[in-house]
């Protein structure tokens, strides 16, 4: 904290970078052509490039053998979650979310079932229209419609849609106490903290 | 003629022709891989083991591929561009001795097609023809990416064949044959070239970049500023015979310059052989490393390097030389 607090960047470590005039006549020129010949500026690109060959700390990721974990914010097709007390769906078919969809992707239908109770019977989302704005899962009021972190959706169509079935958490998984909860907008990633830095804000 | 000799000749032939071809094309999985690994990368990985296989499934794609004459172009000339650049390339390599002689069956083979007394003179031509590849295959397009390639092109060889003549100008005057066998013999009983002519060397090696068209000088296609250059129109083989040429004139200016500067093959023993074959992967390494590290120039920058620079300098050396032989 004290180091944002002391505004005096002059002070903090840095320096002006030594940067020599440019040579405008001739001479400083070819006296700068001479130097940078002579103290081969070339072969440090060239070392530092053979450091990393030999050092061959690899970055690659072979993807679809190897994948990364993705944050619990990331938002990609949704899912959507059961009650936890009686595996029931969570969605009571309010309509909410096919209301704010902004890209209008979200096609929903609903009927009052025997029991009086709002039964959704057509829920549909167009993947290919769909910007993963994540409004319908902020506008559910019962944390029924989530994003997931499924993003290997490639369709040979534009129009790829996802149904109410393929979107709901399956019954076996429910009961194998399994459904992940999507931890929402304001969530971190696991172990942030160790890699989070401190911006000047945080004054 | 000698009825051997013409079979033996055209067997040379054919085995440099497919040993470099395959070389071609097992240079760039080596080019992929090296500068992958210095940009910490894999680099093909995925067909075959280490991803060798990468070259077969390049070239059916490359022999498989449509053979497009775009609307514009001047057909004749668009035609035969990327044959002239293979051709030469390969054509370069009758001159230079690959190996040390050596005695299969009692029969005494020397593995160079034709031990001409002017050998480094006709390799260099050679390879300076290998410039009317993408000056015409430039000039024969029908657009502007190609045609600032071939204005470019013409730039770069003409100013680079000053240089590259003018350095090898002193190492001839020392040993007095244009033979790259005498070259060989002479650095035998007299020590490397690179230890009497060490301007020489660094000069012709940088020529060399731009002989071959790599990386500091690889503005003749430089794919950020204007696409593929002379190979923008084209497809499938032709461009792929374009690729040939370029690793081809690699692997012989390779071959060219430890040959010339750093005591060749040696004595004749196997040992020279190898240590010729380590100097080459050396110096086909190096126009790798040095295309992961160095940015390529502006052909101002180039031009100026050229005649500013390293033809004074080259100059110079061919004086300096001349004074010491003389007195």
């Amino acid at each position: 904290m004290e180091q944002f607090n002391n505004r005096n960047v002059a002070d903090n470590g840095y320096f002006m970078v030594d940067i020599e005039d440019y040579p405008t006549d001739g001479w400083g020129k070819f006296k700068r052509i001479v130097q940078r010949t002579f103290r081969l500026e070339l072969f440090v690109g060239l070392w530092v490039v053979m450091r990393e060959m030999i050092k061959f700390d690899i970055h690659t990721i072979s993807y679809p053998q190897e994948k990364m974990p993705i944050g619990p914010r990331y938002r990609a097709v949704h899912e959507m979650k059961r009650l936890w007390e009686s595996d029931a769906e969570r969605c009571i078919g309010c309509g909410l979310c096919e209301k704010i969809c902004i890209s209008d992707c979200i096609r929903m239908d609903t009927k009052i079932d025997e029991e009086s109770r709002k039964e959704v019977t057509e829920y549909t989302i167009n993947l290919g229209r769909c910007i993963f704005c994540g409004y319908c899962a902020e506008v559910c009021p019962e944390l029924a419609i989530t994003h997931g972190g499924e993003y290997e959706n490639a369709s040979d169509q534009r129009e790829h849609f996802v149904d109410y079935d393929y979107m709901l958490t399956p019954i076996d998984v429910m009961k194998a106490n399994a459904q992940k909860e999507f931890e929402g907008f304001g969530a971190i990633t696991p172990h942030e903290d160790e890699r989070v830095k401190k911006t000047p804000l945080s004054y | 003629m000698d009825m051997a000799y013409l079979i033996e000749t055209v067997i040379k032939v054919v085995v440099i022709l497919l040993v470099f071809s395959a070389l071609a094309g097992i240079g760039t999985y080596f080019e992929r891989k090296i500068l992958a690994f210095m940009q910490r990368r894999l680099g093909p990985t995925n067909v075959g083991p280490f991803g060798l296989l990468q070259v077969g499934a390049d070239g059916i794609k490359l022999f498989t591929k449509e053979d497009i004459i775009p609307t514009n172009v001047v057909a004749p000339i668009f035609k035969i561009a990327p044959v002239i650049t293979a051709a030469t390339a390969f054509m370069a390599a009758a001159a230079i001795p690959f190996l040390p002689a050596f005695t299969v069956f009692g029969y005494e083979v020397h593995p160079i097609v034709a031990d001409i007394n002017i050998g480094i003179l006709y390799v260099l031509g050679v390879m300076a023809v290998g410039l009317f590849g993408p000056l015409l295959g430039g000039m024969a397009s029908a657009n502007k990416f190609s045609l600032l390639s071939a204005a470019r092109a013409a730039a770069v060889f003409i100013s680079y064949e000053v240089v590259t003549g003018l350095s090898i100008l002193a190492p001839i005057m020392m040993v007095g044959s244009l033979s790259l066998i005498d070259f060989n013999n002479y650095q035998i009983e007299n020590g490397w070239i690179l230890w009497s002519q060490p301007l020489a060397f660094i000069l012709f090696w940088i020529a060399a970049f731009a002989e071959t068209g790599r990386t500091p000088f690889h503005l003749i296609a430089n794919d950020h500023e204007i696409i593929d250059g002379f190979g923008t129109e084209y497809s499938g083989m032709r461009w792929g015979l374009f690729f040939i040429g370029e690793y081809a004139n690699m692997f012989f200016i390779s071959f060219v310059i430890p040959i010339i500067f750093l005591g060749g093959f040696g004595d004749g023993s196997i040992f020279g052989a190898l240590a010729l074959f380590g100097k080459m992967a050396f110096f086909f390494f190096f126009f790798l490393w040095v295309r992961a590290a160095w940015p390529d120039v502006r052909p101002d920058q180039l031009m100026w390097l050229c005649w500013k620079v390293l033809m004074p300098l080259a100059v110079i050396n061919v004086v300096i030389t001349g004074f010491v032989m003389m007195f």
